[in-house]
């Protein structure tokens, strides 16, 4: 195929056509491709998994194969479910009472600058005490029902977004705000016409993180002291050594986990579908 | 202070005064001097180009005049009034170098921004609405277009409309050009005077361009750097109305040598 410039013959037309054609199928294979690839690396890695399994005749209570794995979902999925659901709701609401008060607190920290230089340091020391140290001192405060698990997903989810909303909040060019210097805009709404949008994709990447970060929170409180939830199937399987009950529930947790970045990135798309290309 | 009367002027008036402004910027390493004892004065309708190297201070003066700076020292009026009071009052339209449009408004909502803080909700009977100020600048059909979508010059463009929303009576712009390429510049530099004409807004424009300086400003205030202080007042003769063919003529660059001959200096 030849591509002439300037020219303005007919057949012009029918050419640059017919290369809009080959770049669409072009782009189609390449969309195509990034779908079918992780899919053949992970049918890569379940069956290197498998062989293992059978080639050192690994016992079933160290590791299963996948297709007991598979088995075990499909038996006990009722089982299952009813203890994800208890992990799910703590997850949940950690995550919406841990990101609503990061937000909180990081729209506190930016207006008052004293509040910030007393407490982020704290905020930040609270976030170096590993998760797991945390849980049973919040389990010895709240009890044993749902709220020391929720307590604990939203602490971890609390500083990821508090230092990312500071930060997004802060974001604001100094352009922007001596427009709303000029324009007398009160400080009300400099924060809701300015440093809140500004600060939606900081926000979105911290929920991203928060997402998967709230389920690993419920999941570490239900280890101790619990009696339902996926936190307490991995223990009890652990003991038992039920070693596909115990890779069954890591696998309904995981897809849990996913499950809920999934729907926090779908929302970021819809908020900040106004930005030139959001990718990832 | 009262800033609920509108402010009034009669004809001919003072747009802008300065007088004795020193402006001083205290940092952890001690205090600079920006401005040292600028004096100026600015009739209503007038077109008036700040030139000088940078460092000079000549977008402080901007932001002196437009109380988003205060001054250490000296008396700055806004129709005889003080800055604060001009702004409150919406007198003072400010176009930035970089636009500061707002990326997750289109066109239309951006260039309405000044209807939606500061108290204001209407635009007052007989001005412009936000559709006809995107008409004026040439963008009218772009209402729905995000800031990313445009050109750095359609950029502006939407910039201006936004200032000139509501009908100021002064426009203030710090560099808006400045980015621009120079056909880009050129075309803009026609149309600005165009608009300056139908609006007859008094306009302060700073420039670190001696051609655009001269083209544009009735007169051209030179500024020298180290601290900011007026170094001269230059007016420009050149017939009305001005097209960019001008810049050839040998009265234009006769001015323009002299410019730069002041600039050297300074």
């Amino acid at each position: 195929m030849s591509v002439t410039l300037a020219g303005a013959t007919p057949g012009d037309a029918a050419a640059e056509n017919d290369l809009d054609v080959i770049w669409q199928a072009a782009q189609r294979r390449r969309r195509l491709r990034r779908r079918v690839m992780p899919l053949v690396g992970g049918g890569a890695l379940l069956f290197i998994w498998w062989a293992l399994i059978a080639v050192f005749h690994v016992r079933p209570f160290i590791a299963p194969s996948p297709e007991v794995v598979a088995v075990t979902v499909y038996q006990k999925f009722g089982m299952l479910m009813a203890n994800l659901l208890p992990t799910a709701i703590e997850a949940v609401c950690g995550f919406l009472l841990g990101n609503l008060s990061a937000i909180t607190v990081a729209t506190v920290f930016v207006h008052r600058k004293t509040m910030e230089e007393a407490f982020f340091p704290i905020a930040v020391l609270v976030n170096s005490i590993p998760v797991v140290a945390k849980a049973p001192i919040l389990i010895l405060l709240l009890g044993n029902g749902l709220s020391p698990k929720i307590a604990i997903a939203a602490i971890v989810c609390f500083f990821p977004t508090l230092v990312n909303m500071v930060r997004g909040l802060e974001a604001v060019s100094p352009q922007a705000m001596e427009l709303m210097h000029v324009l007398s805009a009160s400080k009300r709404e400099i924060f809701v016409k300015l440093r809140l949008p500004t600060s939606v994709p900081y926000l979105f990447s911290a929920l991203k993180i928060a997402a998967s970060m709230s389920v690993v929170g419920a999941i570490v409180g239900e280890w101790i002291g619990s009696q339902e939830g996926i936190g307490a199937l991995i223990i009890q399987a652990t003991y038992n050594f039920d070693s596909a009950l115990l890779y069954a529930t890591v696998l309904c947790g995981s897809c849990f986990s996913v499950l809920f970045f999934l729907v926090i990135r779908l929302l970021e798309r819809v908020a900040i579908s106004w930005q030139p290309d959001v990718t990832v | 202070m009262n800033d609920a009367a509108p402010l009034r002027s009669a004809p001919g008036t003072i747009a802008i005064e300065c007088r004795n402004v020193s402006v001083r910027f205290s940092s952890e390493r001690g205090s600079v001097t920006a401005l040292k004892d600028v004096s100026l004065t600015l009739a209503e309708g007038g077109f008036l180009s700040l030139l000088g190297p940078s460092g000079c201070g000549k977008s402080t003066l901007l932001r002196v005049i437009a109380d988003i700076v205060q001054p250490a020292a000296g008396a700055v009026s806004v129709f005889g009034h003080a800055p604060a009071a001009a702004r409150r009052d919406r007198q003072i339209g400010f176009v930035f170098q970089d636009a500061a449009l707002l990326p997750w408004r289109n066109v239309i909502d951006n260039v309405r921004l000044p209807l939606q803080v500061g108290g204001r909700r209407s635009l007052a009977a007989g001005s412009m609405r936000p559709e006809d100020l995107l008409d004026l600048v040439g963008l009218s059909g772009w209402e729905k277009a995000l800031p990313h979508e445009l050109s750095g010059g359609m950029r502006q463009r939407v910039a201006i409309a936004r200032a000139l929303l509501g009908g100021p009576k002064i426009l203030l712009m710090d560099e808006p050009f400045g980015a621009l390429d120079e056909i880009t510049r050129d075309r803009l530099n026609e149309e600005l005077l165009r608009i300056w004409r139908d609006t007859g807004t008094t306009i302060v424009f700073v420039t670190h361009s001696i051609y655009e300086a001269a083209f544009l400003g009735q007169q051209v205030l030179m500024l020298a750097a180290r601290p900011g202080r007026v170094r001269e007042l230059v007016p420009v003769d050149v017939p009305e109305p001005r097209r960019l063919a001008i810049r050839e003529t040998p009265g234009f660059v006769a001015l323009a040598a002299h410019l730069r001959a002041v600039l050297e200096t300074c």
